[in-house]
């Protein structure tokens, strides 16, 4: 049936007004295609055409390696580094950033007075730049600042520690720096997705006797579930590509003793530093790609084979 | 609204706001410092004070970061100029998309559709190579064009936009075709006004991602009198680290007010916003 219909139109004659609308069509839509076409669609052709080259930015000259680029990377210790560090990076940060979301999204949920005021507060790190946000927590953490303030005043503490220096804390710096600046998009899709949750459930629950953190658990966390494989994704997404905050936490060398180089600092580091290794770059890059991608595929396969029951 | 237990038991409760103040606190803690410190002097910043107000705040550090001897109102302008004219670009092109993708039959519309799906994918970082390979070629590093035009295009806004359309009624426009208006003035005058709060919530979003962005213009604007306020920022502390944080901080609440003035007049839409991502 469908077939017939289908070449059915096919041999209509299409009339002026259809030809019209075809012409519409694509001239509202050539502005966007001529960007994306050039911008992504090009581009990752040509990243790809790159990650198969020794390129040498100074001359414009493109020498074929095969997949030198790429077997270099066996042998980086400093891309082991990276990729370690942003391992451990998104291992810790998106479970964390996940729970606390999720915890102060079920208590913004409760009718509780004042909701729409912390709701506000809480929605601030969102609004701030990431370079605006580093410095904050730059000055926060520096030796004279206010955490080691407090840590010395609470007794913790004799004299401040170099947090930005060293190399055993830099990281964990900016870890806390991206929990709590990315909690409030999440806690946001949270709340979103409360909205719909029928009180019953929660009336019936205490029919039963259930507290608040029963409730919590065996009613709010299960019914959340399809939204957090959402947030997880965006969280891995994210902390995989991790960037902003360690160039500017770092002023672009990952330091201190490289406790601070991610993927995509690398990435930059040799594209575009003195090294001048952009294929190589390019590889780097490709290959993180394709791990994010291959991320997203199983968490949406697994997400999708859930809901079926 | 939904029903819910109206009372809990008093100890959930202050338990409840015991939670939501200690988070509110932890939140608002880096802005007040930062506005604090903006307005003291740099000896007491360092000097481990930890009382947020002092008998000797003064304007001073805005004075200076806003004076002739810096580069700083040059940065804010040349924010302001990439975010607008790109916000602008973006509400056109995403809208028009979205409409040619909703309302307009064409041959391989389908296909481009699931084009720009597939494009979505892509992770940001893998462009980055790329496209300042393309801009050099281009002629447009070191220039406004660099920051505007690869971003001048959002398909995550445009499948937004083609949504509103999709649940749009037809009969409007059909009304309007019937008084004699030819397609393009009934999208101009009639479609995209009737746009506005999906359209609003689009600009507010992509507003907030030009004046916020770093990593583009670090990447293709070299010379200092071109950079925007976000990499402005970032040089001001890299050569000033550890010295001069009065100035600093006064840079950075400066630079943060413009989207908290927008955030509060239009809150409504940022909600609706991260409903669109979060449920997809």
């Amino acid at each position: 049936m469908p077939a017939t219909t289908k070449s059915a139109q096919r041999q209509r004659k299409y009339t002026k007004s259809n030809y019209q609308e075809f012409r519409q069509g694509y001239l509202f839509l050539t502005p966007a295609i001529i960007i994306l076409g050039i911008f992504i669609a090009a581009a990752v052709l040509f990243v790809v055409y790159l990650s198969f080259h020794k390129v040498n930015l100074f001359t414009g000259e493109y020498t074929f390696v095969g997949l030198d680029n790429y077997t270099r990377l066996l042998g980086d210790g400093m891309a082991r580094t990276a990729l370690k560090n942003t391992l451990s990076f998104a291992v810790i940060v998106v479970p964390i950033q996940t729970i606390l979301a999720m915890i102060i999204a079920s208590v913004l949920d409760s009718k509780i007075k004042g909701r729409y005021l912390f709701r506000t507060i809480y929605f601030l790190p969102t609004l701030t730049s990431s370079s605006a946000l580093t410095i904050i927590f730059m000055f926060m953490f520096s030796v004279t600042g206010p955490v080691n303030n407090i840590l010395i005043r609470m007794g913790f503490l004799e004299t401040g520690i170099n947090f930005l220096n060293d190399p055993s804390f830099a990281l964990k710096v900016i870890m806390v720096m991206n929990i709590w600046s990315t909690i409030p998009q999440y806690t946001t899709m949270y709340l979103a997705s409360l909205q719909d949750l029928p009180g019953s459930m929660y009336e019936a629950a205490s029919i039963d006797g259930a507290d608040s953190i029963r409730k919590f658990i065996y009613i709010t966390v299960p019914y959340l579930k399809p939204i957090t494989t959402y947030v997880l994704l965006t969280g891995i997404i994210g902390t995989l590509q991790m960037f902003d905050q360690a160039y500017i936490f770092s002023n672009g060398s990952g330091g201190p003793a490289n406790s601070t180089l991610t993927v995509s600092l690398l990435v930059y580091r040799y594209a575009f530093g003195t090294q001048n290794a952009m294929g190589y770059a390019a590889a780097i890059a490709i290959l993180l790609a394709v791990i994010i991608m291959i991320v997203s595929f199983t968490s949406e396969k697994l997400n999708a084979s859930e809901s079926d029951y | 609204m939904k029903e819910k237990k109206a009372k809990a038991p008093s100890l959930g409760r202050a338990m409840l706001y015991v939670i939501l103040i200690a988070a509110a606190f932890l939140t608002l803690y880096p802005f007040l410092w930062m506005v604090a410190a903006s307005f003291k002097p740099l000896k007491e910043i360092v000097g481990g004070n930890m009382s947020l107000i002092s008998p000797n705040m003064s304007l001073d550090n805005y004075t200076y970061i806003l004076g002739r001897s810096s580069m700083f109102t040059r940065w804010f302008f040349n924010s302001l100029f990439v975010s607008v004219i790109g916000t602008t670009l973006n509400v056109f092109i995403n809208t028009m998309a979205g409409y040619s993708l909703s309302r307009l039959h064409f041959p391989g519309r389908d296909k481009i559709h699931h084009f720009l799906l597939v494009l979505m994918m892509v992770p940001g970082q893998v462009l980055l190579i790329p496209n300042y390979l393309i801009l050099q070629n281009l002629g447009m590093l070191d220039s406004y064009t660099a920051l505007i035009i690869p971003s001048a295009a959002n398909i995550g806004n445009i499948f937004l936009m083609r949504q509103f359309f999709v649940n749009f009624p037809k009969e409007v426009e059909e009304a309007a075709s019937i008084d004699g208006l030819g397609r393009y003035s009934r999208f101009f005058r009639i479609s995209m006004p009737l746009a506005r709060p999906t359209i609003a919530t689009q600009a507010i979003f992509v507003f907030m991602g030009f004046w916020n962005s770093f990593t583009g213009p670090m990447l293709y604007i070299k010379s200092e009198a071109k950079y925007t306020l976000t990499l402005g920022l970032q040089s001001f502390q890299s050569q000033n680290a550890g010295t001069m944080w009065n100035q600093v901080m006064a840079a950075a609440c400066i630079s943060v007010l413009p989207i908290i003035i927008i955030y509060l007049i239009f809150n409504k839409f940022f909600m609706v916003g991260v409903r669109m991502d979060g449920e997809k």
